[in-house]
Parts: structure tokens; sequence; C-alpha cells
């Protein structure tokens, strides 16, 4: 294949993958009438930020905004301490029924929460937590969900050096010290990678929300941009579409700064099998 | 316990390094136990729970429950929506799983040198991971409707479109174009750190015997990365079969229950007309469903992946 042939290739392959959402973020810029205009066009004919006033005043954005960005750093650095623990653990201690509860612990991937939503629904309501976001941290925390994040650091561990762990057992550092001090600081690629994908997967929930959730204020963003409608009911295209860009440009160009660190981490936690 | 000495310098040493077993026990006990106890009361618990509640008749509303036996299994076998459910959910998910590996295998090995660019290229294909799956529904539903952007791009080739997510044909269709879209870029990148493992000699040896790119790549790249494609196409079945939000979002289970996928029924059933007993019923089929793919596919390993997992 030709270098030529190579790029007209994969320019024409990044299409389905770019255009969404270029087409988002420029139509949101879009004056209402002009989104479904035909021939489509990807820039606006006029730009308006029409479809932006409306976003902050027509649901409690800022504070949706800030519920998504709480819960999902909150369960980012819980999952990365919490599943590192226990990746080292499976990986570098021996300890009773190790094997068995590693194995469990993969049995239960295959329980998706849409299974077992109804008893998880009725415990949180029995506890009178529905409506708040207690179920949003605690299920991609502790839940089946974050068995990858486990699996990813026993890997890691798996291929750590042991010589540097034995130097430090040598000058009488604890094990609990020679994880916390030595083998955590030094697992970066594994803490990135499962970093972003516990802070995407918890900014990504929608079923939980959806189930969970009952008032605008304390929704999460998934669940507020399908809510943005006017008072007749019909839906408000441009803002919704200005909410959605709100939502994914920052997440994008966290992206676009680390995404060299994700794509090694990925690599290097050897979840390539 | 170990002797204790002492250095010359009169530090205390230890001349046996090896972990004292007893207290690393419990320290790996303690070091899992939030995670383990995290599965149990949250995955297994609810479980053991959902085949319980399936073997009952229970409607929150009045509060009654019942038990039925496999009552609810049997209305299930026999309700049409069931089985057009099933077969919307495996329709999607052996879609989903082939175009998805197709296409994440392809890019990798496509994206797998060193020229002008191509990390720009990595990062296009990988963007819509990052995108909130509501956000790239949403998008999509705006594309995909009758006077959306596909129909007038294809208007201006002479074609008149069908409306994608209405029409019963196409509907469950455009579903999987938008999951593979979003998530492909994934496996990709595991595909590409794979590929980076293939020793660069062995290809170029056969190169030298005179193997075509085609066959190279099936005889020697394939199972070089066959561990990955068992991983990825695991995962990828799972996570398929769990769909929700973009049907929820872009067709709500129709035209007809076309797209009326097993974990949307389930919502529905729980949560629309609040059957809770029948839901649970829906859901152990899930269960069953994927337990099954997934045993199928790792029992198949032995005759295709010659490394160990």
């Amino acid at each position: 294949m030709t270098t030529v042939t190579l790029y007209v290739l994969l320019v024409v392959a990044s299409l389905p993958f770019l255009y969404p959402t270029l087409w988002m973020i420029f139509s949101s810029f879009k004056p209402a009438n002009e989104i479904f205009l035909q021939p489509p066009t990807l820039l606006p004919k006029e730009w308006t930020l029409d479809g932006f006033a409306q976003v902050f005043t027509a649901q409690p954005f800022l504070r949706q905004y800030g519920n998504s960005m709480y819960i999902a750093v909150v369960v980012t650095l819980a999952s990365i301490l919490l599943s590192a623990m226990a990746g080292y653990a499976f990986a570098r201690i021996r300890f009773p029924l190790r094997n068995a509860a590693f194995t469990l612990m993969l049995a239960t991937m295959m329980v998706p929460t849409e299974v077992t939503i109804i008893p998880i629904f009725t415990a949180v309501r029995a506890m009178g937590l529905t409506n708040t976001h207690w179920p949003l941290i605690i299920l991609p925390i502790f839940g089946p969900t974050a068995v990858v994040s486990v699996f990813i650091f026993r890997q890691h561990f798996l291929s750590f050096p042991k010589e540097y762990e034995e130097a430090a057992r040598l000058d009488g550092v604890s094990r609990a010290g020679v994880f916390f001090r030595i083998a955590l600081p030094l697992a970066t690629p594994a803490v990135a990678a499962v970093g972003i994908m516990a802070f995407l997967r918890s900014f990504n929930m929608y079923f939980e929300a959806l189930i969970f959730l009952r008032t605008p204020e304390n929704f999460t963003l998934g669940l507020a941009i399908t809510r943005y409608q006017d008072f007749y009911g019909e839906q408000m295209w441009n803002t919704q579409l200005g909410a959605a860009s709100l939502t994914v440009v920052p997440i994008l160009v966290v992206f676009l700064i680390a995404q060299k660190q994700f794509v090694q981490g990925l690599a290097q936690t050897g979840l390539k099998g | 316990m170990t002797a204790r000495t002492s250095a010359p310098d009169g530090r205390r040493v230890v001349p046996n390094p090896r972990p004292r077993p007893d207290r690393d026990r419990w320290l790996g006990v303690a070091f899992v136990a939030p995670q383990v106890l995290g599965v149990i009361v949250l995955g297994v618990v609810p479980f053991l729970f959902v085949i319980w509640y399936s073997l009952n008749e229970w409607r929150p509303l009045t509060g009654e429950m019942e038990f039925t036996g496999l009552g609810n299994y049997s209305r299930l076998f026999a309700d049409p929506t069931f089985s057009a459910s099933v077969v919307a959910s495996l329709f999607f998910s052996a879609g989903v799983l082939v175009l998805n590996l197709v296409i994440a295998i392809s890019l990798a090995v496509l994206l797998n040198r060193r020229m002008k660019g191509i990390t720009a290229f990595r990062t296009i294909f990988f963007s819509p991971v990052v995108v909130s799956v509501v956000a790239w529904s949403v998008t999509w539903g705006f594309l995909l409707a009758p006077n959306g952007g596909i129909n007038g791009a294809l208007k201006v080739l002479g074609i008149d479109g069908p409306s994608w997510l209405a029409d019963s044909s196409t509907a469950l269709i455009s579903l999987v174009v938008v999951q593979v879209f979003k998530g492909v870029g994934m496996n990709m990148v595991l595909f590409l750190a794979a590929l980076q493992s293939v020793p660069e000699e062995i290809r170029e040896a056969a190169q030298l015997d005179g193997a075509t790119p085609w066959k190279s790549f099936w005889s020697i790249t394939v199972p070089m990365i066959a561990p990955t494609i068992l991983l990825t196409g695991i995962l990828t079945t799972i996570g398929s079969l769990e769909v929700f939000a973009p049907v929820q979002l872009l067709t709500d289970g129709g035209p007809g229950n076309a797209t009326n996928v097993l974990p949307f029924f389930l919502y529905r059933t729980a949560f629309v007309s609040q059957q809770f007993g029948y839901a649970s019923a829906i859901g152990v089929v899930l269960f069953a469903i994927i337990l099954a793919l997934t045993m199928l596919q790792w029992t198949s390993r032995r005759k295709w992946v010659h490394d160990e997992v």
C-alpha cells in the first residue's frame, strides 16, 4: 500500500468518528431553524449564541455540572486507591482463598447492573437514599464494574520487578509501606489507565441516574442533556446540543493533553492479555 | 520468627528478607476486602435476590409478593415481546462484536507504523470513547433523523434515505453502527498495544520467505494477538448485551419491538409497568445469555489461542 492510499483511507475512515462530535459542537452555534437545513452543513451560516443562552436558565446546569464532576472525582480517586490495593494483594501477597476470591470477582463481571437493579433499587429506597448521589458513588467504586480496574492493577503488579520490593524490605519497610511508598507511586501507567476509565465510567453513568435521580437539582449531566424542553414540551434542539457540547469539550481537551499517558497506560498494563 | 543479629554499626538487620507470612496474610485480606465485599454485597447478593424475585409475582405498587414458582418463566417464554427482545439482543450483540473486532483490528494494523500524523489519526479514532454516551446518542439522533445529516448527504448523491430509526429494517442496524463507532477506539488501542509486542523480525522473515501481506496477517499477526482478540471479544460481548442508553434515547425500543433489547425490556417491565417479579425473570435470562456466550468464547480458546491469557 502506498503512503498516499493509506492517508486517503485513514481520512475517509475517520469521518464517522470525527464528524458527529464536530457537528454537535458547530450546530450548537446555529439558530434552531438551521439545524435541520437541507442540504446539511457543518458550519453555521449564521453564528449565534441563542442555543447556549438557555442552557443555564432552562435547567440548573452549573449545579448539574458540579454534581457530575464531584461524583466523578470521588469515584476516580477511590477507584484508584481501592483497586490498586486489591490488585496488588492479588498479584503479590499470599492469603487464604486468594484464587477463589479473584475468580468470584471475575465472574461478577458477567452480571450487569441492569440485571441486579431491582434489588439494588429496593435497598436504596428502603434506606431512603433515592434521589441522592450515594448509589451513583457507591456502585461504580465497589460494584462489579470496578473489577476491570482490579484486573488492570493485578496485571501491572504481576510484572512489577520484585527487586525493588526486596531492597525495601531489607531496609525494614513493612509490606504496606512497600505498597504505598514504592509499588503504587511507580504504577503511573496503571493509575492513568484506571483513573481515566473510572472517570469516564462515572461521567457516562446514565441508567443508574435515570433510576435513582428525581429532581433537576440532583441530576447528573447525562440525564440533564435529555431534559431540555420548552413550556410546550417541545425539545429545545440547539440548547440540547449546546449543553452536550459543554459537557464534551472539557473532557476532549483533557484527553488530548493526556492521551499519550492513557494509551501507554493501557498498553503497559497487560490488558493486552 | 527470624533471628535478629546486629550489624557492625549496631543497626538492626533482618538476615532473612522473606516476607513474614502471618502478617502479610492479613494485609492481603485487608487489601482485597473492600472490593471483594463490594462485589458480594452489590453483585452476588442482589443476583441471588433477582433469582428469588423471579420466582414470585411481585407488584411493588400494591406491595403484594406471591410465590409462583416458574410461573414468570412460562409466561415469559410465551410472550412474543420476549422472543422479539431476545432476537434483538442477539442480533445487536453479534453485529457489534463482528464489526467492532474487524474495524478495531484493521485500524490497529493500519496505524501500527511510524508515519507523519499517525498519532493524530489514533486520537481521532479514539475520541468518541471520551464523548459521553448521551451526547453521542443525541447527536446521532439528529444525523439519523429523516431530514437529518445522513439523508441530506445521500440526497446530494441522488438517493432517498430511509427514516433510519423509525424503519424496523434499519433501526437495529443503526443502533449497531452508533454503538460500534462509540466504542471501537478502546479496542483499537488494546490491539495496537498487542501488535507492538509482535517482534518485527518475525514479520520480516515471513516477507523474505515470500509471504503476501494477507498471508502473513493470518498466519503470524492473528495468532500472536489471539489472547487480545479473546479478551476484547468477551468484554465487547458483555458490553453489547448491556446496552441501554442509545436504545432509550434513539428508538425507545421501537419501531414495534425491533430494538427492544433485553436490558431495555427489563427496564420497562420493572420501572414503567411495575412488575418486579416478571422483570427479574428477564434479568435471569439476560444473565444466562451472557454466561453462555462468555463460556462459548472461553472454551473455544483452546482451538485458536496458543498462549494462556
